[in-house]
């Protein structure tokens, strides 16, 4: 049960993230229900890397060789500088908009349709 | 697939550019032809250009371009049943968007854990 | 010597150019704009010559694969990995090879084009650092034989992307579109995420011909097919998902937008080569056949009936283009729906591969071609409504030419490319199911008096008073658009020699699994 609660994590995050970016109207919400989602992805990544009494994959006086791979740490920093990025174009996007339009209200911004 | 020279077969039928091209010069030699037979009288200025609007006098022609908003009117008003249910779904709020994305991640999987 | 090194490494040298030239670009263009010019213009035709390098070598060589910190660039499995390739590979087959033809061929005319048409805007030092960034990130799409890789390019596109889209503010629109774009765009790459997780956890490995030997279809597996492909079908615009795809497409600078059309169809790839190379006949492919069908005869469908009503020409277009890539759902669906099946793959399904395939290329080079036209003419009259034009063929005689060999060629007007690509796509899908075929040959008449519309409300009609101080586009705006009609006809005239040379490699390469993963893991 214990080792089950990354999984457990990453299931709330999610619901959590997709109620956020369906439901709400603020697209600053929006926004952060994207983050959320974001780091559901990156729990499930590491969780799924996690192995129990495994050490770091450094030779170098290492206490024992039950080593992990290294590669999910590996996606998951990538990932993160990617939602980073991904998080401040969308919110300097949010910030013109804002500007613009005077309302971070999805329902209001709507000039293109149809 | 069988690829002989400038014909391509689809399986079904046959295409070969060679020969349209061919039919296509064709028939522009025989439009050249036909033009050929016509008067060499026409006079372009003179009242031979204007339009002929059963004697009355016509409107002034950049007054009388249709514009592109108004083409295939007839259409879409015979279409309204369709138009009037497709065209609000495009809705501009990304929400909604969003919506849709799910809504076939949903079907979906229900599809393809049901279904195979 | 140095011919050999860049003949070896031609693979990420096909990334790191324009990587390189769009992080050098804003440094540059403080020298002067001339050399920004020539710095852009070097770093593209660089680009191009290097795909065409590569290109060369998958057509002479096979599936070319380059090993990223190897001794070797063949040495895809190191000695002692246990089997695995644990390293980042890129893997270039005959399909791939392909989407970079049309990439470097696009990239090339388009940023020729932009050279021209966007001089007189500011912040152009980063404006063609996305536009180089954009053309590394598509190749690297296109190329890459790894899951993870694939999501890291596909993020970068989607940036380079909205921040294109972005770029002419127009009181906030652009902007609209742009985070309309990057919503969809970001939540699609979170689905692929999810769906490399579950399947990394699962085989243990990213590589993809790795994760095709290993194919079981577990429940999970599900999960993630079911999430790849939603979050590609997205990402190529595809009914009911394709909704940003008027409103970026219509708001982009009009360079951009033939780009973003490519960039779009490099989604579409990896949708191919998920389903195909991933999942292939471990799964009921009927079904998923059925899928991609369903949703292709809605986009065509959808797609075109929704441009007729249009009064923005640009957004017109774009309608055009989520129908257009209804039809290349359609051939390769009909290929994937009888995939099982030996007697009918040959009988009809690997021409309704071709055809799919044939109209990629083909689109992206007329569609390319009128956004180009529609943007040439933007930039003359300042105005892209419908109601507004007219009379423009007075003026701008070699536009209006251009226009019609492209507007001809997506209605499917012999002897224009896109005959040959949907005739290739009817006749097959007839076999298949005649209803699809009718539906398609349908929508390729509406296609066309969507863009007798078009014509008749930009060109024709009496020459208008405001329009009168109008000039025909720059001379360098008109080589690009030559460059693409040039194609266009090309292809249109010697279909078979494109087809026997470079689509049925690329279908076959689609559908031969085993050798994909032999060219990676070594004979199996």
């Amino acid at each position: 049960m214990f080792l089950n609660l990354p999984y457990v994590t990453v299931v709330l995050l999610t619901c959590l993230g997709i109620a956020a970016i369906l439901f709400k109207r603020n697209l600053l919400k929006i926004l952060l229900g994207i983050n959320i989602l974001e780091s559901a992805v990156n729990l499930l990544i590491i969780a799924i890397g996690y192995r129990e009494g495994g050490v770091a994959p450094i030779y170098t006086l290492a206490p024992s060789t039950n080593m992990v791979l290294p590669t999910p740490q590996a996606l998951v920093l990538t990932s993160i500088v990617i939602g980073v990025a991904t998080s401040a174009l969308l919110l300097s996007f949010s910030i013109i908009i804002y500007r613009k339009y005077g309302t971070v209200n999805v329902n209001l911004i709507r000039e293109l349709r149809e | 697939m069988a690829v002989d020279g400038l014909v391509l077969s689809t399986g079904y039928g046959l295409w070969s550019p060679l020969a349209w091209i061919v039919t296509f010069v064709i028939a522009l030699i025989a439009c050249y032809l036909l033009w050929r037979l016509g008067v060499s009288s026409y006079k372009p200025g003179t009242e031979q250009s204007a339009p002929y609007l059963s004697g009355n006098k016509a409107d002034d022609p950049t007054a009388l371009h249709v514009p592109g908003g108004n083409l295939y009117w007839g259409f879409i008003e015979g279409l309204k049943w369709y138009y009037d249910r497709i065209i609000p779904l495009h809705t501009g709020i990304v929400t909604d968007y969003l919506i849709w994305m799910f809504g076939v991640a949903a079907i979906l999987l229900v599809l393809v854990m049901v279904v195979i | 010597m140095i011919s050999d090194f860049i003949w070896a490494n031609s693979p990420i040298l096909l990334v790191a150019i324009p990587l390189i030239g769009a992080f050098i670009c804003p440094l540059i263009g403080k020298v002067s704009t001339d050399v920004r010019r020539a710095w852009v213009m070097g770093i593209v035709t660089l680009t191009t010559a290097i795909a065409a390098i590569v290109v060369y070598r998958v057509y002479t060589e096979g599936i070319v694969t380059y090993v990223f910190g190897a001794a070797a660039s063949g040495m895809t499995v190191p000695m002692d990995s246990g089997g695995i390739p644990i390293r980042i590979i890129f893997t270039i087959d005959p399909m791939g090879a392909l989407m970079e033809i049309i990439t470097a061929v696009v990239g090339f005319s388009v940023i020729f084009y932009s050279l021209s048409a966007d001089a007189r805007r500011s912040g152009l030092e980063q404006y063609y650092t996305l536009f180089l960034l954009l053309i590394a990130s598509v190749m690297g799409m296109v190329s890459t034989g790894d899951l993870f890789n694939f999501f890291v390019f596909i993020e970068i596109s989607s940036m380079a992307c909205a921040g294109l889209i972005a770029y002419r503010i127009e009181r906030g629109r652009a902007v609209e579109a742009a985070i309309k774009y990057f919503i969809i765009s970001t939540v699609a790459a979170i689905f692929l995420l999810f769906a490399i997780a579950i399947l990394y956890g699962e085989y243990n490995a990213l590589n993809i011909a790795m994760i095709a030997s290993r194919m079981q279809f577990t429940p999970l597996d599900k999960v993630a097919l079911v999430l790849i492909v939603v979050a590609l079908l997205a990402k190529c615009g595809a009914v009911p998902m394709h909704f940003w795809t008027p409103d970026s497409y219509g708001l982009a600078p009009s360079a951009v937008t033939a780009m973003l059309v490519v960039a779009s169809q490099a989604s579409l790839y990896g949708l191919f080569r998920f389903v195909f190379t991933m999942y292939n006949l471990t799964f009921t492919a009927g079904m998923m056949g059925w899928t991609l069908i369903i949703i292709g005869v809605l986009s065509m469908v959808i797609g075109v009936t929704m441009a007729i009503p249009q009064k923005d020409v640009k957004r017109l277009m774009a309608f055009h283009a989520v129908s257009q890539t209804g039809y290349m759902l359609l051939g390769v669906g009909v290929g994937l729906a009888v995939l099982g099946n030996a007697s009918l793959m040959d009988q009809f399904g690997r021409m309704a591969m071709e055809g799919g395939i044939f109209h990629i290329i083909n689109h992206a080079m007329y569609k390319g071609l009128l956004f180009l036209t529609a943007g040439a003419i933007i930039y003359r009259v300042g105005t892209r409504d419908l109601n507004k034009l007219g009379g423009l063929g007075h003026q701008m005689k070699w536009t209006m030419v251009f226009f019609i060999i492209g507007a001809l060629a997506i209605a499917g007007v012999p002897p224009l490319n896109g005959f040959a690509s949907k005739l290739m796509i009817y006749e097959s899908v007839y076999l298949f199911n005649p209803l699809l075929s009718i539906i398609a040959m349908v929508v390729s008449i509406l296609t066309l008096a969507s863009f007798v519309k078009v014509f008749h409300s930009i060109f024709m009609g009496p020459q208008r008073p405001e329009f009168s101080e109008v000039k025909e586009a720059p001379r360098p705006m008109l080589i690009a658009m030559g460059i693409l009609a040039f194609v266009v006809i090309l292809f249109g005239l010697i279909p078979v020699q494109v087809v026997s040379t470079l689509i049925s490699p690329a279908a076959h390469a689609l559908i031969d699994r085993a050798g994909y993963i032999a060219a990676v893991l070594g004979g199996v």
